[in-house]
């Protein structure tokens, strides 16, 4: 029989058992995070509060929220939980100078962080008769350990791949049968014209699913994959602050994702007040952990906008769904699956000589986001040769590049030719239309 | 000696040259030689005008990125070869040419050279001795 669940037990709890056991864990991840980790200590004694008043759940809003920028200040040890010789990863942020976020993890923190990918896999329909093709990028980034330890668990032949070089995953892919595929959508996409071109029908890839996440993307992106592959998509969502991918998954009925409610709480507060709002309504997704050691976040704010949903599933599951994130609080945009704040593009512009008047750009072509920066001149930077001009915008480009880790186009434009909107320049046009 | 040269820097996008002339129209300046270097994205107008002063001070007014530079104005004859014979001059010269753009002169039978070099007093002196005419601002208020 097909297996349905990588943890029944956990996956298909009660909702009062659930509580009940997420509401032991919290006590202690309280106290270990109290006992070990100053940086929270304080804003706990900030705050007033002490583990004893922490006796579960229903006093999750007495703590303190963490946010990006405490991770900043707190770079690169100060949240840490655990001495470093019982340490034994790193994972980073796709980061860029001065917004890096640095998480750690014991072998257990690795062991349940896989869980939760596994669980992903199983839900998208894996077992150990599948060839698993793990896309993502291996390295610091999250995406590629985490499937692949995911993928070993469930016993799936791993097929490790990481990011890139087409040509030798649809070899791979093709030659070997793979039979569910792990990367960002937009890679996805991109595999599935790169085969199409080659002449492949969908029903000559092997392809049965496919699990995607790390950038956003919308449901037409998601028809257009399944339909090119001839697979069923999957949506998956973390972040590096939580361990990486498989915080949440999505089951079968693809109405959201179940978040791993036994390793991570999840709440949803109004993003001014920090109020926290019943169930259904949007605002900002909160994140506490329940298992880490070495990284434990307790109200981590992820800036995502989202909604939660305890509605029955026909899965079977019983963990509560959150549902695509909506949007940001924050102006964080990903591009091409990397975090682009506008303020990194200020920076550069101030290293370079500019003036901070700019706007970026984002679409999406061929499945892939295109990021172009146009940039106002300074007049005393004007200059009659045309070589000269694209020169600069070269060398721009490359400083852009180094403190963002991707390549913008960047279009040098005459002053004042930035369209503002009450005397702001906006900053920022996304045309990708995700939501 | 060397003559004017006013670079505006244009978007590449519908109504952004007219839009110089415009400016230029309503002053009452005259276009004696234009040309144009595009890419992609932007193009850059290179204008001698009559009125050097009052194009730049109406231009920057409506706030265009503009700038003056010097270039080497030439009068060469107007047959076939005259034009190799002045480039001869700079090339025996090792004097790289950047760019240049050429326009007849309405009355008389010859033509005029504009060409940017790196260092004009070099250029100049190697035209001249070699008997070609430099044209002035004079000149081609004159024009």
């Amino acid at each position: 029989m097909e297996q349905k669940y990588y943890q029944k037990e956990i996956e298909t709890m009660s909702v009062p058992e659930m509580k009940k056991l997420q509401s032991e864990k919290l006590v202690k991840q309280v106290k270990h995070v109290y006992e070990n980790v100053e940086y929270y200590r304080n804003l706990m004694d900030e705050k007033g509060v002490k583990p004893e008043d922490i006796h579960g759940i229903e006093d999750l809003h007495k703590l303190p929220f963490l946010t990006k920028a405490d991770l900043r200040d707190a770079y690169p040890y100060g949240l840490l939980a655990k001495p470093l010789d019982e340490c034994v990863r790193i994972h980073s942020t796709s980061g860029t100078t001065g917004r890096r976020v640095v998480a750690f993890y014991t072998q257990n923190d690795v062991d349940l962080w896989e869980d939760c990918c596994a669980r992903a896999i199983v839900a998208a329909g894996g077992s150990n008769k599948d060839v698993c093709q793990v896309a993502y990028g291996y390295g610091l980034f999250t995406g590629g350990f985490g499937l692949n330890g995911g993928s070993h668990k469930v016993g799936c032949l791993t097929l490790p791949m990481s990011s890139g070089n087409t040509e030798r995953q649809i070899q791979f892919m093709t030659d070997l049968g793979a039979t569910i595929l792990c990367c960002t959508p937009s890679y996805a996409a991109y595999i599935g014209e790169t085969l199409k071109e080659q002449g492949y029908k969908p029903e000559n890839i092997p392809l049965k699913a496919g699990i995607f996440g790390a950038e956003p993307w919308t449901e037409e992106m998601r028809q257009n994959i399944e339909e090119t592959l001839g697979i069923k998509a999957y949506d998956i969502y973390g972040l590096t602050e939580s361990s990486g991918p498989g915080v949440a998954f999505e089951c079968s009925e693809q109405t959201g994702m179940h978040i791993n409610e036994d390793h991570f709480i999840a709440e949803i507060i109004d993003p001014d007040t920090g109020e926290v709002l019943p169930e259904g309504e949007k605002g900002e997704l909160v994140f506490t952990s329940l298992d880490k050691e070495a990284f434990p976040l307790l109200r981590y704010r992820t800036r995502d906008i989202c909604v939660l949903s305890r509605k029955k599933c026909s899965c079977g599951r019983t963990l509560i769904k959150m549902a695509k994130p909506m949007g940001r609080t924050d102006d964080m945009l990903i591009i091409r699956g990397v975090n682009v704040f506008p303020s990194q593009i200020e920076t550069v512009l101030l290293n370079e000589g500019y003036q901070p008047n700019y706007q970026i750009v984002v679409d999406r072509a061929n499945n892939t986001d295109t990021f172009d920066v146009n940039v106002e001149m300074n007049p005393e930077q004007f200059t009659d040769k045309v070589s000269e001009v694209l020169a600069m915008e070269k060398s721009l480009a490359n400083a852009m590049k180094t403190m963002l880790g991707i390549n913008p186009t960047v279009h040098l434009v005459a002053p004042k030719s930035i369209a503002r909107s009450e005397g702001k320049a906006v900053r920022v046009i996304d045309k990708r239309k995700l939501i | 000696m060397a003559i004017k040269q006013l670079t505006i820097f244009v978007q590449n996008r519908q109504g952004s040259i007219v839009s110089v002339t415009n400016t230029l129209a309503e002053n009452n300046v005259n276009i004696r030689a234009l040309s144009i270097a595009e890419t992609q994205d932007f193009g850059m107008l290179r204008l001698i005008v009559n009125d050097e002063e009052t194009a730049r001070k109406k231009l920057v007014e409506e706030g265009y990125l503009i700038k003056t530079i010097d270039v080497v104005g030439v009068k060469i004859g107007d047959a076939p070869g005259k034009l190799t014979a002045a480039l001869g001059v700079l090339d025996k010269e090792g004097i790289n040419v950047e760019y240049l753009y050429a326009f007849m002169a309405r009355t008389e039978k010859h033509a005029y050279v504009v060409l940017r070099v790196e260092d004009n007093a070099v250029a100049e002196a190697a035209l001249e001795k070699a008997g070609f005419h430099l044209i002035t601002e004079a000149d081609i208020e004159k024009l």
